[in-house]
């Protein structure tokens, strides 16, 4: 392991493995979720789902409902209309239907809600409400609604003549239909990378507490961007936004799930204003699993224009995206693909051309960012899974193929083919690194030599660069409101201090980590700092944690907050000290005169100062607050090594060993960052080899609970073998990019990179996600027949 | 109906409705939040209590089958002697994230440990194959699990 740190174990800087505080709440069950919260004379809310996926509504009978002993209000949405909240913006410039009044366009969708006494009242309500569907046909793929004479989704949508939700396109498409034109070899490999969804073990959730006398709405609710929330709130619903405080309480996971506002929310919220009570609603499994933010289900061609020794000249896409019935992709404005055109991944070549459609259909809306950064898990499986292709067409090796067209070091700052700027990276070495790992020369050899023997043995790579921590105000907003985030730090006299973030930790040990970069900037030791966040009313005003923007953007705003500090904290030491403060240095917690470490003052006598013995003229107090715009994105890496035995008897394919080698720049908690590499390998799995959600033709969805939903277990995971390398991104104040999201976005294509090298000797090119053992049987048996 | 649940070791009398799940007693009766609930289904786990010592998923109990039984939920498992070695452990090798699993896998760690004072590998991954983990991979849970049979065993030895 590379060591970091530069202060010692009882400070708890950057590099130190310092163990979170977060736990002890958690291991004594004292956590505080959303539904854990009870204020008095509180209501409960359960929704009436759509059981059809499109049909017409002629007449919602509440009557019998209403009649149930502890039903306060059944609302539906011509209620919410007659208060102009029928219908909420998206995030993604679209309208969503928040009580469905005209039709329902998606099996799940919100049809009413019942309000009573107790949850069990209010579920015994919900079953009672009676709904008049009239049936319409159903669209359950993008390619039936964007086909000549499609019934149109959208009749609502003021100009909407067909099914089509977007199209963007970027990249040079002269020059590389040019690079085309005069390849050697053109490969090409159309895919589907499912629908999934991000399933946190918490469903999504809000207590709505509005005072109807003061105005004052208090409303926790489960949310991954508290202060972006408060401010949609207020132009939604019309609320002043000083009234309006979001606590986000302890979150049970979020992954992306609980970044878009519900209609629950507003529901739920609604009703509390008029009711004049507080109203819970919890999600229940399958409400989430069936109606709020999956991820996914974008259709590609993807090709690549290779020289004969397989040097890269150009790549073009087609994408076409299932969006469900409203455009609700949780992502930056500019892009209406996220950041899908980062899918030239490591490599160097200059052209590139990417367009993209995406289409209404009659399924959930979402489209959020789960577990990645706005499309790039997408992105990069369609290159990795590009690079097989072409390496087995060519008859390359796969790893040598990729070393041929890696960036190499010296190019960075690299701009691609699509206009992303990579900060640092060392690619060569970490392919390499991983390989010898894996003794991947020995692995080639046993599996020729296996395949003699009629056995199948696969060897997949894959090589991904992640673009997090969105993003410079130049480029990016959500909703208008620029990707910047906060950290606002007070030291108090004892110099012990309270740092308050803009961004929102949903386990990944924001209490830790960031108190270790104040530590590592200040001296203060990070178990003296308390992190506090989550509660609009008590914290600056940042975007959210998704994305891996955290670390990138909160993690830059606490460094330099705290360096702000430490800057001041100087400046009093050299007054305690009688010196010039340009003489003054700092090493962990204290400071002394270059030169003469004897004489020196803690960072707690210089906080004690700070509230009782200053310089002349300067103002009292040791607190300040920064709002930082990155520069640039971060840009993590990593690659991924996996090898996997397959029967071919039944197809069911086992892995023998995962190899993970990240770079996510400097570590600041080494424990917590394998913690994260650990889950995203396990999502990454889970998507390769079972987890999807699916729909029949009536667009009924498969996959409503944990029973149709399949997410691995402790007895399917694999063992994971984490390695390291430590390239600091430049532009980050501590050299830190991202990471929670890595493993998701690149090990999906290493898995099935690992099966279909296995059969790769038989022609087999591709076998979608997920790569369930059926599909794996018939790709062998059609292959071999 | 009135029942009596022990409950980590105090009696508690309610009178309950026959259709009321022991989970929702636990949270709301009890008032013991530290037992949640993730899917309706009886498929995560993350409402995960033991019953006379055996884990059972409160989600798919009803409160009126506990009636004269032993419950102990997450709030029970530490001691007049300090953290069970399981929550000790899950600390020390962070095994959790969120957390919100977290209080089930350390009871079917703790009942698991009680029965098999060394599990291996996978015999701890079958062990909790019941219960879902959406942030860690599973990795450091085993290794808590682990740990805490080790530091069982040891204290154990020593008394």
């Amino acid at each position: 392991m590379t060591d970091t740190t530069t202060t010692p174990p009882e400070i708890g800087g950057i590099g130190h493995s310092v163990k979170r505080v977060e736990d002890a709440r958690l291991i004594e069950g004292q956590g505080n979720f959303l539904d854990d919260i009870s204020l008095p004379g509180m209501l409960h809310m359960a929704l009436v789902r759509s059981p059809v996926a499109h049909a017409r509504i002629n007449g919602i009978d509440t009557e019998a409902a209403t009649a149930v002993d502890g039903v306060l209000a059944v609302v539906t949405g011509e209620l919410m209309a007659a208060h102009n909240l029928a219908w909420m913006p998206t995030l993604s410039g679209d309208t969503q239907a928040v009580l469905a009044t005209d039709k329902v366009r998606y099996q799940g969708q919100e049809v009413a809600a019942v309000i009573a006494t107790d949850p069990y009242a209010a579920a015994d309500g919900a079953e009672l409400v009676e709904v008049d569907y009239e049936m319409l046909d159903a669209i359950t793929t993008p390619q039936q609604s964007l086909a000549e004479g499609a019934e149109l989704i959208r009749d609502e949508k003021e100009g909407q003549t067909d099914n089509l939700a977007y199209t963007w396109e970027t990249g040079d498409e002269a020059a590389t239909e040019a690079a085309f034109a005069s390849a050697d070899r053109v490969v090409s490999l159309t895919t589907h990378y499912p629908r999934s969804h991000p399933a946190p073990l918490e469903t999504c959730g809000i207590v709505a507490d509005v005072n109807s006398v003061t105005g004052q709405a208090t409303i926790y609710m489960t949310s991954q961007a508290p202060h972006a929330h408060r401010t949609l709130f207020a132009l939604v619903a019309g609320l002043p936004e000083q009234n309006i405080r979001i606590v986000s309480p302890d979150i049970g996971g979020g992954f992306g799930n609980k970044v878009p506002i519900y209609p629950g929310y507003v529901v739920a919220t609604a009703a509390s204003l008029l009711i004049g009570r507080p109203v819970k609603w919890v999600e229940t499994r399958t409400g989430n699993l069936i109606s709020t933010g999956f991820g996914r289900d974008y259709y590609m061609t993807g090709e690549l224009a290779l020289t004969d020794e397989g040097r890269i000249q150009a790549m073009r896409v087609d994408m076409l995206s299932d969006q469900g019935a409203f455009y609700s992709d949780a992502q930056p404005t500019r892009y209406r693909a996220g950041l899908f055109h980062v899918c030239t991944g490591s490599y160097d070549f200059p052209h590139a051309h990417i367009k993209c459609r995406g289409a209404f259909t009659n399924k959930a809306p979402g489209g959020v960012a789960y577990r990645c950064s706005f499309r790039i898990t997408e992105a990069s499986y369609l290159i990795e899974r590009l690079m097989q292709t072409a390496a087995d067409e060519l008859g390359i090796d796969p790893a040598e193929l990729r070393l041929r067209n890696f960036i190499q070091p010296e190019q960075f700052p690299y701009e691609t083919a699509t206009g992303f700027v990579y900060d640092s990276g060392d690619y060569p070495t970490a392919l390499r690194k991983a390989l010898d790992a894996a003794g991947y020369e020995e692995l080639r050899a046993e599996q020729a030599a296996a395949r003699e023997e009629g056995r199948l043995v696969g060897i997949g790579i894959a090589h991904f660069t992640e673009a997090v921590g969105a993003g410079p105000a130049h480029t990016y907003d959500i909703a208008g409101l620029k990707m910047i985030d906060s950290a606002e730090l007070r030291v108090h006299p004892t110099g012990k201090a309270i740092l308050k973030l803009g961004v929102k930790t949903q386990g990944q040990g924001h209490e830790t980590t960031f108190a270790q970069i104040v530590a590592e900037e200040t001296g203060i030791p990070s178990t003296d700092i308390k992190v506090v966040h989550g509660d609009t009313d008590d914290t600056p005003y940042g975007l959210g944690t998704y994305a891996s923007r955290s670390t990138p953007v909160g993690g830059a705003a606490t460094a330099m907050v705290a360096r702000k500090i430490a800057d001041k904290a100087r400046h009093i030491a050299a007054h305690l000290l009688e010196a010039a403060p340009e003489d003054i240095e700092r090493h962990a917690d204290k400071f002394h005169v270059a030169g003469s470490p004897d004489q020196a003052v803690s960072i707690q006598d210089a906080a004690f100062a700070a509230y009782t013995n200053l310089p002349e003229g300067m103002e009292y107090g040791l607190e300040d607050v920064t709002y930082y715009n990155p520069p640039n994105l971060t840009f993590p890496y990593g690659s991924y090594v996996v090898v996997v035995d397959v029967d071919p008897e039944t197809g069911v394919w086992k892995v023998r060993r995962m190899i993970a080698l990240d770079d996510c720049g400097v570590r600041i908690n080494p424990m917590i960052v394998e913690g994260q590499i650990h889950g995203g390998l396990t999502e990454g799995f889970a998507m390769s080899s079972m987890q999807w959600i699916t729909f029949d033709d009536d667009g009924n969805c498969i996959g409503s609970n944990f029973m149709d939903y399949l997410v691995p277990t402790a007895w399917e995971t694999p063992r994971f073998e984490l390695l390291e390398t430590v390239t600091p991104s430049p532009h980050h104040p501590i050299g830190a990019k991202g990471i929670g999201e890595s493993a998701t976005v690149g090990s999906p294509a290493a898995f099935v990179n690992a099966v279909v090298d296995a059969l790769a000797h038989l022609g087999v090119r591709n076998i979608d996600m997920p790569v369930l053992p059926d599909r794996v049987w018939e790709a062998i048996d059609s292959a071999s027949g | 109906m009135e029942i009596t649940i022990n409950i980590n070791g105090t009696d508690h009398t309610a009178d309950v409705e026959p259709r009321r799940l022991l989970v929702d007693h636990i949270r709301t009766g009890a008032g013991l939040t530290g037992t949640h609930i993730g899917c309706d289904t009886t498929s995560c786990g993350v409402c995960t209590v033991l019953v006379d010592g055996t884990p059972v998923k409160s989600c798919t109990m009803l409160a009126v089958q506990a009636d004269g039984r032993e419950v102990t939920t997450v709030e029970g498992l530490k001691s007049a002697d300090g953290l069970h070695p399981v929550q000790q452990a899950f600390s020390d090798e962070h095994g959790l994230q969120c957390g919100f699993c977290t209080p089930a896998m350390m009871l079917v760690g703790a009942a698991l440990i009680d029965e098999n004072p060394a599990p291996s590998d996978d015999e701890v991954r079958w062990a909790i194959s019941g219960n879902l983990c959406r942030c860690t991979g599973y990795m450091n849970i085993v290794k808590a699990i682990q740990a805490a049979a080790a530091a069982a065993s040891s204290s154990n030895g020593d008394s």
